[in-house]
C-alpha cells in the first residue's frame, strides 16, 4: 500500500483512456475546437498601446539627435532608454524587452545639415503587429522634428525631407497578425482543452458516486491524479500538431526555431494546466464549481497574457498579473520559437515560471485530494 | 477461527457538526458471521460501515476490524474488505468485463485475467461481460459490484443495502450467493430494511438514531423484545386492522396475506382490544416477527 505502485497507475490510466474513448462527443470537440478557433479569430483585434520599450543606439550625442528623441517621446508611443551596444539592442529584441530599437547614424547632423537626408533605422519586434503598429505609423509625421533647429530653406517640404525613418519590421516583415494571432492560439487552445477537461475528471467520479469505490480500493492519490493528466497530455499534443499544420499550411506561419524545443515548452505549458485541472477538480465540491473556477482563470489568461492585447501596453499592475499566469510565459516561448528562433538560452527566463507554477499547484492537487468522505 | 471477532469496535462516536450520527456504538461480530444491519433511514448504518473501511474518521471511539485499528490502519484494512456501496459505484461506461479487469488490476491481483475470468463464470455474468455497466438492470448491476467486491478475495464483505431496489428473485439469488461465501468463511455484515433478509442473517444488529438498540440472532431478538403478537383468520381483516389500530394497548395492527397481526406488550390490553371487534375472529398467539420487533421498536423511538 505504501509507495507508489506503477501497476495501480496503470490500471487507473486504461480505465480513464477507455472512457476518454467512449465519450466520442467530447474527443470531437477536443479536435474541433481548434480549427474552428483558428478560422474564427481570423484577423484579430485593435489596440492602441503607448509607451513601448524603446532602445537608443547612437555614435555621438549631437543637436538634431536630441530634437528627434524629443519628438520621438512626445508622441507618447516611445519610451526611450539608451543601449551600449548593438548585441544587446539584438538581445533584448529577442527578449521582448524592447519592441523598437532608433539606429541614429554616425554624423547625422552634418549628414542632414549637407542635405544628404540621412536614414534612421527603426528596427521593431512585428511578431504582434497590433502592438507597434500606430507608433510606426506616427514615425510618419516625425520628419519635421528638426524643423526649428533648422534654416527655413532646409525644413522639410512634402517630398522632400531633411530626414528619413526606415522601418525595419523584424520577425514578422509582412506585419501579418495572424503570425502572431496563431502562436496566442495554440495556448489558448490548449488552455481551454486540457484545462476544463481535467477540472471536471475528479468532481465527476464524486457526483457519480465512484469516489466512494475509488477511495475504498487501495490507489493513492497521485496514481489517480497522474492517470487522469496522461491521457490528456497526449491529446493536447495532437491538437499543438493539428493547429500547427494548418497555421503553416494556411496562414504560412514560420517556424524558425527548433521544432523538438517547441515541443518541449509546451508539454511544461500542458503540465501546468492539468495540474491546475486537477487542483480545481479536489477543491470543487461538484462539477459547476469546478467549471467556475476554470473559467475564473481563463479570463486573465485571455486578456492579461499579451494574447488579447499587446502586453507592453498594459498598466504595471496588470503586467504584473499577467506575470503570474502561465499562459504569458509559453506565449512569449512561442512566439519567439516560432517567429523569431529563439533558442533555450532566449526562452529559459519564460521556462522556469511555469515550471515552478506547476509544481506549486501540484502540491496543492495532492494536499487537497481527500482520502476520506468527511 | 470462529470465535475470532472480526468487528470490534467500542463507543464509536460521529458526529458532523451538532449532528451525531453515530452515538456510542459498540458492536463486535464473529468471523464466518452473517451480520444483519438494521435500522430507519438515517440511523447510522452507512456511517459506521464507512469507519469500519476507513472511509470516514470516528469522531470518538475505537476499536479493530480484522484486528486492525480503524484509525491507524485503514489502508490495510482496505486491502482485506470488500465494501459494496449502496449507491451504485462502477463505472457505467465501462463494461462489465472492464470494470472487473479494473478492480483486479487496481488490488494488484496475481494472474489478473484468470481471476477476472472465474469471478465473472461464478456470479454468472458471462452472458454481460462485453455490455456496458450503464446499460444493466438493478439486478445485475449489484451482482456486478458483488463481484467486484468479493475479486481481491476478502475476509469480510461490507455491504451497505445491496438488494434495495432489485425484484424478489434477483434478491433470492444475491443472498444465496452470501451464503455460500459464508460458508467459504467468509464474514459479512448487511445492511438491509427487508426482514426476510434479517431473518436470513446469523445475527443482527439494531440501531437507531446512531445507538445500539438491540442485538443477537433473529430469535432472541424477538423473543427478548417482550413483545405478544395476535393472530387471527377471517373476512374484512383490514377493517378490523383500521378499527384496532389506535387502541389501548395494540402498537401495530397490520394483514400478511390472509391473517391479521396484531401486537403489543400489555398482553390483557391487548386480548381487551380484540374483543371490542368482530367476535367471530378466532385470535391465536404466534411468535413475534422481526418486523413486529422493529415496527415497535420504531414507535418507541
Amino acid at each position: 500500500m505504501n509507495g507508489f505502485s506503477f501497476w495501480r497507475f496503470l490500471a487507473v490510466l486504461r480505465k480513464e483512456w477507455i472512457q476518454v474513448r467512449r465519450d466520442p462527443f467530447t474527443l470531437r470537440m477536443i479536435i474541433a475546437l481548434p480549427v474552428m478557433q483558428l478560422f474564427l479569430f481570423g484577423y484579430a483585434i485593435n489596440a492602441d498601446p503607448k509607451h513601448l520599450p524603446t532602445g537608443l543606439l547612437t555614435a555621438e550625442h549631437s543637436v538634431y539627435e536630441r530634437s528627434l528623441v524629443a519628438a520621438l517621446k512626445n508622441t507618447g508611443y516611445y519610451d526611450i532608454r539608451e543601449l551600449s551596444s548593438e548585441a544587446e539592442a539584438e538581445r533584448e529584441l529577442a527578449d521582448g524587452d524592447l519592441l523598437f530599437v532608433v539606429n541614429i547614424p554616425p554624423n547625422f547632423d552634418r549628414s542632414v545639415d549637407r542635405g544628404e537626408q540621412p536614414s534612421v533605422l527603426m528596427d521593431a519586434d512585428a511578431t504582434d503587429p497590433t502592438a507597434i503598429g500606430n507608433a510606426a505609423a506616427a514615425l510618419g509625421a516625425l520628419t519635421t522634428a528638426l524643423d526649428r533647429d533648422l534654416p527655413p530653406s532646409m525644413r522639410s517640404t512634402p517630398g522632400k525631407a531633411p530626414f528619413q525613418f526606415q522601418l525595419h519590421a523584424r520577425y514578422n516583415p509582412e506585419q501579418l497578425t495572424v503570425l502572431n494571432i496563431v502562436p496566442g492560439l495554440i495556448c489558448i487552445v490548449l488552455t481551454i482543452s486540457t484545462l476544463f477537461v481535467t477540472t471536471l475528471s475528479i468532481t465527476r467520479e464524486t457526483e457519480r458516486g465512484t469516489m466512494e469505490n475509488l477511495l475504498a480500493m487501495p490507489v493513492r492519490p497521485i496514481e489517480v491524479m497522474l492517470a487522469k493528466v496522461v491521457p490528456y497530455i497526449a491529446i493536447g499534443y495532437v491538437q499543438v500538431v493539428l493547429i500547427v499544420a494548418i497555421a503553416v499550411v494556411v496562414f504560412g506561419l514560420p517556424v524558425r526555431g527548433s521544432v523538438p524545443l517547441l515541443g518541449l515548452a509546451l508539454g511544461l505549458f500542458i503540465a501546468s494546466n492539468l495540474a491546475l485541472g486537477i487542483t480545481f477538480s479536489t477543491v470543487a465540491r461538484n462539477q459547476m464549481q469546478a467549471i467556475q473556477m476554470a473559467q475564473f482563470m481563463l479570463l486573465p489568461s485571455f486578456m492579461l497574457s499579451g494574447f488579447m492585447f499587446p502586453f507592453k501596453g498594459m498598466p504595471i499592475w496588470a503586467q504584473w498579473a499577467g506575470e503570474l499566469l502561465p499562459m504569458t510565459h509559453i506565449l512569449r516561448i512561442v512566439r519567439g520559437i516560432l517567429l523569431k528562433g529563439n533558442g533555450f538560452a532566449a526562452i529559459a527566463p519564460d521556462v522556469w515560471p511555469i515550471a515552478l507554477f506547476t509544481l506549486l499547484v501540484a502540491v496543492v492537487a495532492v494536499w487537497s485530494y481527500r482520502v476520506t468522505l468527511d | 477461527m470462529t470465535d475470532d471477532l472480526v468487528i470490534d469496535v467500542h463507543d464509536l462516536h460521529k458526529s458532523y457538526g451538532a449532528r451525531k450520527v453515530v452515538d456510542g456504538l459498540t458492536m463486535a461480530v464473529r468471523a464466518g458471521e452473517i451480520c444483519g444491519f438494521l435500522g430507519a433511514n438515517g440511523s447510522g448504518k452507512t456511517t459506521t460501515i464507512r469507519m469500519l473501511c476507513g472511509l470516514v474518521k470516528p469522531s470518538g471511539g475505537g476499536g479493530t476490524c480484522l484486528g486492525l485499528d480503524i484509525i491507524r490502519d485503514a489502508p490495510r484494512i482496505r486491502l482485506q474488505v470488500g465494501y459494496m456501496t449502496q449507491r451504485f459505484s462502477f463505472y457505467e461506461d465501462l463494461t462489465v468485463g472492464e470494470n472487473l479487469d479494473f478492480v483486479a488490476a487496481v488490488y494488484e491481483i496475481d494472474n489478473r485475467h484468470a481471476a477476472v475470468k472465474a469471478i465473472i463464470d461464478r456470479m454468472g455474468l458471462a452472458d454481460r461481460a462485453d455490455q456496458l455497466a450503464g446499460q444493466l438492470s438493478g439486478g445485475w448491476k449489484q451482482r456486478l459490484a458483488l463481484a467486484a467486491c468479493v475479486l481481491h478475495k476478502p475476509k469480510l464483505l461490507l455491504l451497505d443495502e445491496p438488494t434495495a431496489g432489485v425484484d424478489a428473485k434477483a434478491r433470492r439469488e444475491f443472498w444465496d450467493l452470501i451464503h455460500d461465501m459464508a460458508a467459504d468463511g467468509l464474514t459479512v455484515l448487511v445492511s438491509t430494511h427487508y426482514m426476510d433478509e434479517a431473518e436470513r442473517c446469523g445475527r443482527i444488529v439494531y440501531l437507531s438514531d446512531g445507538k445500539l438498540v438491540v442485538q443477537g440472532t433473529p430469535d432472541e431478538v424477538a423473543k427478548g423484545s417482550g413483545l405478544v403478537t395476535l393472530a387471527a383468520t377471517g373476512p374484512n381483516l383490514d377493517h378490523v386492522a383500521k378499527a384496532l389500530r389506535g387502541m389501548v394497548g395494540v402498537e401495530s395492527a397490520a394483514v400478511f396475506g390472509s391473517a391479521l397481526h396484531i401486537a403489543g406488550m400489555d398482553r390483557s390490553a391487548l386480548e381487551a382490544a380484540t374483543r371490542s371487534v368482530d367476535p367471530a375472529l378466532v385470535w391465536r398467539e404466534v411468535p413475534p416477527g422481526l418486523e413486529d420487533v422493529f415496527i415497535h421498536m420504531l414507535s418507541q423511538t
